[in-house]
């Protein structure tokens, strides 16, 4: 019990700890980059995380998301090393095999609806916390969106993906994160390509147009591949009829 | 050159899709049954002393005529499903049938010795109440049909209108009947509810009111409920609550006079002169009795009574259908046609002999499975040894010499048969299918065709002749119940039974009932399925088997806890052991969420992924997992320079098809997701822009075809899409979804197809070494059979030598329907909703139902038969060659050894 309550506490700390160098965090990030327009046409939402031994969710702040919205939408994440507790705990959930998820809140990546978001739901996604650690922290997280830039799903998964049992002694490796952010919109669909085949086929009819060789008919042409053909397919459909008598014969003589 | 290869690979390709059917295999392998649905309005066709017909109209909007004798349909008119085409009123005169179709809307007459159209009349709009005939003088010309409002004369020979005449009062009584007696007057009946019953007279000649009375009947409320006019005016009501009969002489108007009666059925009927009225009532548990009673006097005929026995497996009578006639003497005899709740039609002749049944509840299959039918005892005994736990080696050659005694002696008694079979007549070797005979064929080909159909009438039908071998009929299913079949344990686990379990969720409150029975003899199990209080918002059956080989079916309800079914200790402990990797998903469609869940050790679920897709811009319509028990063969595609191109096989894929809320021609799409079931990522995100439902999806092996309406262009258009992890695979032994990061290339191509489609389904076998074909139900009652190779993304545009060598087909943007393709020739199938395949014993064959209003079964060859021989294969040429090749061996063998030992003298 004392365990459990002297674990709150810590990661208690540990989001405050978070929240501050976060902000921190974000200023920097906005300084750097071009401050300007990603004020204007951006929005930040944050990225959460959870792995607790008993698997139950309790989200705390891993990163900040920053999405342009717009035409094109692109994100940019910012986000902090993880601090030596949650390093542990990440060890500890891996190994009985539990769970490592993270959330972002839906919101839409339109132009006309942005920088003010309310929370209407999270989108979650998890993978398993051993891969996370013997992948020494790279995961590749997706944000999917609809067609009208609505977020609609997240993904996550690491690179490698299996869980082989090795064990990462080095903690500096669970430090950082290394990963690869993407945002992924509906691709469109293709129709049935009518006007590549018409204009193909034009191709063909002007060929023939200009050399009137070919304007021969079919069986002018190939005469000499069809005749073999037909012998050929002639020859074995007899084969078959009298199979048995030439082959007596071919034996008795 | 090149165009000359092509030619020739186009031929080939035609060469290897002929799959018609030739003259003399057809009904060989398949059979259609054809149905009408539950019956509304029945008419025996009485003209004519011999005639054998009876007319039906039903709720599944389809006339037809029936023979009496034997049940079979002389012809059948399907019309529009829904309000449309709904059959108002049947009315019969001579050679002419009339139908009031699509509440009011049209007036149809049929000749019914041929079934064809005689005219079409459309009708004012008003909402139809009631039509009759009208005579006069002895000959009935015209027809009347009452409306809400207004009332009609119409001339039986043309459907032209004669008069049209507004219904006085119109908004305080509500006319409900019309009837004329024959004498110039057509009596148009109202009822004010609990009130008074109005009625107004016109003449037939101009259509003025001549008269207009008021009776009172306070116990009335609907008079096509509960009252009929019989002959001569006499309008005759049943009133269930007091158990009477009331008469009213709608000449006199009188008073109505009150006669009591017990019974459970009434129904009308007139021969000749006589009008007479039989009344059904419930004798003992198993059986009703019928009798007749004269309608003028209310007293009974003598010998007229009838014994209905009640199927133990069927409904209760619902409904009576009488054909009086009279007999030599000028006595009334009479047969009847009782229907039940189950939707049957059985028709009974005195003293209660069933001279037929027909099952119309099998018109409105809603899910099926195919069962194999267990092994014969002898095979059983066999299979049983090897099933049993070793117990020394002098028991086990014992037991292996008695299963080879009682083989020998079941083969010897099949010899015997045949010998005893062989000496009679051919016309007297029957071979009756019955429950007890059943066993398992050769190749597995023969099946037991277990089908729910929405009444809750379970069926079992033998797929080699499409005879019904058992049935059984589920009281109390709710109205919008929602069904679903599955296969706990198959007959492969002797000498456990098999075992099916049909889950029936009322749609409205979620709550659940589990009905376990043994899919061979339609009987209940022993088992006791556990009692449902929750509403269920998930079922799943699990690979996970229990001590006796039942697969266990897990049921979520709306708590998210979960229950097992069976939940033997067993189970549990095996289900604590692989909880972690017990995944499944939700769908709330009303929401557009998708959410994954992960079973806890307790039985409990936690939430692992959630993906929202928002309601406001697209719905979620449909979602296609994949067939659980379908095999992939190869792991990937051999190119053209005999490289790899791997599949990616995701066995948890699931295809969300979604649908825009804004229908604009130009705004409205449809979106495909292609999501993990286990891990909630999205692999594929695609949108069809200009495009609308209803969307059709097949999903297997690594693709996704589905079929669309294109707004822009107006037309159907097929997709297909097709998932490739690349030319190295990440993990060859196995696939976990929770280990392959890499995202897989995803290839798209479109085709236009040329007509509407009802349903889609791919065809199964046993090993997926077949080549796929598509089974596409059209509305015009053809199935398609669409080789998946026309389907293919990877159908170049500009031929090269690769392509060719990889026997791609160059792609054209028409998908062309051939009629070669129809698996149905002639045999139309109405109304297809679904088509089911089943693996069978042979590699190159699949099985296939389809139903619909009618029920078809065939076999289907996607690949052709490669490894059956041909039926005119030629068994005595080839043993004659080889006989005679052996034979000339020996003998030149023995010259050479003479030539041989002449040359060594020498």
């Amino acid at each position: 019990m004392a365990r459990d309550l002297s674990f709150r506490v810590a990661v208690l700390f540990s989001f405050l700890f978070f929240g501050f160098i976060n902000f921190v965090c974000c200023n920097n990030e906005r300084r750097v980059g071009d401050a300007l327009e990603t004020d204007f046409s951006g929005l930040s939402v944050p990225l959460e995380h959870s792995f607790e031994l008993d698997d139950t969710a309790k989200f705390v702040v891993r990163g900040t998301l920053l999405l342009k919205t717009g035409r094109e939408p692109s994100v940019a994440l910012s986000q902090n090393p993880l601090s030596e507790e949650d390093r542990v705990k990440l060890k500890e959930v891996a190994e009985v095999d539990g769970l490592y998820r993270i959330r972002v809140p839906r919101v839409s990546l339109q132009a006309d609806r942005q920088t003010e978001w309310q929370v209407d739901g999270y989108l979650t996604a998890f993978v398993r916390a051993c891969a996370m650690v013997e992948s020494h922290l790279s995961d590749v997280i997706t944000l999917h969106t609809d067609v009208s830039g609505y977020l609609i799903g997240v993904s996550i998964v690491t690179i490698p993906g299996a869980c082989r049992g090795t064990k990462v002694e080095d903690e500096v490796d669970l430090e950082v994160f290394n990963t690869t952010l993407s945002i992924m919109a509906p691709v469109n669909a293709p129709g049935p390509e009518t006007s590549l085949f018409l204009e193909r086929m034009e191709q063909e009819t002007e060929k023939k147009g200009k050399n009137p060789q070919e304007q021969k008919s079919f069986f002018a042409k190939y005469w000499m591949y069809i005749v073999p053909l037909v012998l050929f397919l002639m020859m074995s459909g007899a084969q078959d009829q009298s199979g048995g008598g030439a082959s007596g014969r071919a034996a008795a003589a | 050159m090149a165009k000359l290869i092509l030619l020739l690979l186009n031929w080939i390709f035609l060469c290897c899709n002929v799959a018609a059917v030739f003259e003399d295999q057809v009904g060989k392998f398949d059979w259609r049954q054809q149905y009408v649905g539950k019956v509304r309005f029945s008419h025996f066709d009485s003209h004519m002393q011999s005639s054998k017909k009876v007319l039906l109209a039903s709720e599944s909007n389809v006339f037809a005529a029936l023979n009496t004798r034997t049940g079979e349909l002389f012809w059948r008119h399907v019309d529009k499903t829904g309000p449309e085409g709904n059959i108002d009123a049947l009315l019969q005169h001579g050679q002419d049938a009339v139908l009031v179709i699509g509440n009011g809307h049209l007036l149809r007459s049929w000749d019914i010795g041929v079934g064809g159209m005689n005219w079409e009349m459309v009708l004012d709009p008003g909402s139809f109440r009631s039509a009759c005939l009208v005579g006069h003088q002895g000959a009935v010309k015209h027809l009347a049909v009452l409306k809400k409002t207004v009332i009609s004369l119409h001339y039986l020979s043309n459907g032209h209108q004669k008069w049209v005449e507004n219904l006085p009062e119109s908004e305080t009584v509500d006319f409900q009947a019309v009837y004329s007696g024959g004498n110039g007057e057509v009596y148009a009946l109202g009822v004010v509810p609990n009130s008074h019953l109005a009625i107004v007279v016109y003449s037939l000649e101009d259509g003025e009111i001549t008269k207009q009375v008021s009776v009172e009947a306070p116990w009335l409320s609907s008079i096509p409920a509960s009252c009929s006019v019989i002959s001569r005016g006499l309008l005759t009501c049943v009133d269930s609550t007091t158990m009477s009969l009331y008469t009213l002489d709608l000449h006199l108007q009188l008073e109505m006079t009150q006669i009591p009666l017990q019974a459970l059925l009434a129904s009308f009927a007139t021969a000749g002169e006589k009008t007479v009225v039989a009344v059904m009532a419930p004798k003992n548990k198993t059986a009703c009795s019928i009798n007749l009673f004269s309608a003028e006097t209310g007293r009974r005929l003598l010998e007229t009574t009838l014994i209905f026995t009640v199927d133990p497996n069927g409904g209760k009578p619902e409904k009576l259908h009488v054909q009086a006639f009279l007999k030599k003497d000028d006595s009334v005899g009479y047969r009847v046609m009782v229907q039940t709740e189950d939707h049957t039609l059985t028709f009974i002749q005195q003293p209660g002999r069933v001279m037929w049944t027909r099952e119309e509840a099998l018109s409105d299959v809603v899910t099926m499975e195919m069962v194999d039918l267990p092994l014969t005892g002898a095979q059983a005994e066999l299979e049983g040894e090897f099933g049993k736990k070793a117990d020394g080696l002098m028991s086990m050659v014992m037991k292996r010499l008695s299963s080879q005694l009682i083989m020998l002696q079941a083969w010897i008694a099949h010899l015997w048969k045949l010998f005893y079979d062989a000496r009679k007549p051919r016309s007297q070797v029957k071979n009756d299918v019955s429950i007890e005979n059943l066993s398992r064929d050769e190749f597995n080909l023969q099946k037991m065709m277990v089908l729910v159909t929405a009444s809750g009438k379970l069926f079992g039908i033998d797929s080699k002749t499409g005879d019904i071998l058992w049935k059984h009929y589920l009281e109390n299913i709710p109205l919008n119940a929602a069904f679903k079949l599955m296969v706990q344990r198959t007959t492969a686990h002797f000498p456990h039974p098999p075992q099916c379990t049909l889950l029936i969720k009322d749609k409205d409150t979620g709550l659940a009932t589990l009905h376990v029975f043994n899919p061979i003899f339609g009987r209940r199990s022993q088992v006791t399925p556990p009692a449902l209080p929750q509403p269920i918002l998930q079922s799943l059956l699990l690979p996970l088997m229990d001590q006796d080989y039942a697969k266990v079916l897990l049921l979520v309800d709306d708590q998210y806890k979960v229950s097992a079914f069976p939940s033997t200790k067993n189970v549990l402990q095996q289900l604590q052991e692989t909880a972690s990797s017990i995944f499944f998903y939700l769908a709330d469609s009303g929401q557009g969420r998708l959410s994954g869940y992960r079973l806890r050790t307790d039985l409990s679920t936690e939430q692992v992924w959630e993906v929202v897709i928002p309601t406001e811009t697209q719905k979620i319509v449909s979602i296609k997992g994949k067939r659980s028990n379908e095999h992939v063969h190869s792991q990937g595609r051999v190119m053209g320079d005999r490289s790899v191109l791997y599949k990616y096989l995701n066995p948890n894929l699931l295809a969300v098809v979604t649908e825009s809320t804004d229908l604009h021609q130009e705004r409205s799409f449809i979106g495909i997701l292609l999501i993990d079931g286990v891990t909630g990522r999205i692999i594929h995100e695609a949108v069809q822009r200009k495009a609308r439902g209803p969307v059709h999806v097949v999903h297997s092996e690594n693709w996704v075809v589905y079929e669309y309406w294109s707004t822009k262009s107006r037309r159907n258009e097929f997709s297909v899409i097709e998932l490739y992890e690349g030319m190295d695979l990440y993990n060859s032994t196995v696939f976990s979804s929770l280990d392959r990061p890499h995202a897989p290339q995803v290839l798209q191509q479109s085709y236009i197809f040329p007509s509407s489609i009802s349903t889609m389904e791919a065809t199964l076998t046993e090993k997926g070494i077949t080549s796929r074909h598509l089974l596409v139900g059209l509305p015009s009652g053809g199935i398609l059979s669409l080789p998946k190779m026309f389907l293919d993304p990877r159908r170049p545009e500009v031929i090269s030598e690769q392509s060719r060598e990889e026997n791609l087909i160059p792609y054209a943007p028409e998908l062309i329907i051939r009629t070669e393709w129809f698996i149905n020739y002639n045999q139309t199938v109405s109304r297809v909703r679904g088509i089911y395949t089943a693996p069978s014993g042979l590699e190159s064959t699949c099985l296939v139902v389809a139903y619909g209003l009618d029920i078809y079964h065939t076999r289907v060859y996607p690949s052709k038969q490669f490894d059956v021989l041909k039926d005119d294969y030629d068994y005595m040429l080839i043993s004659s060659v080889l006989f005679a090749l052996f034979f000339a061996t020996m003998i030149s063998k023995r010259l050479a050894e003479v030539k041989l030992l002449n040359r060594a003298w020498r």
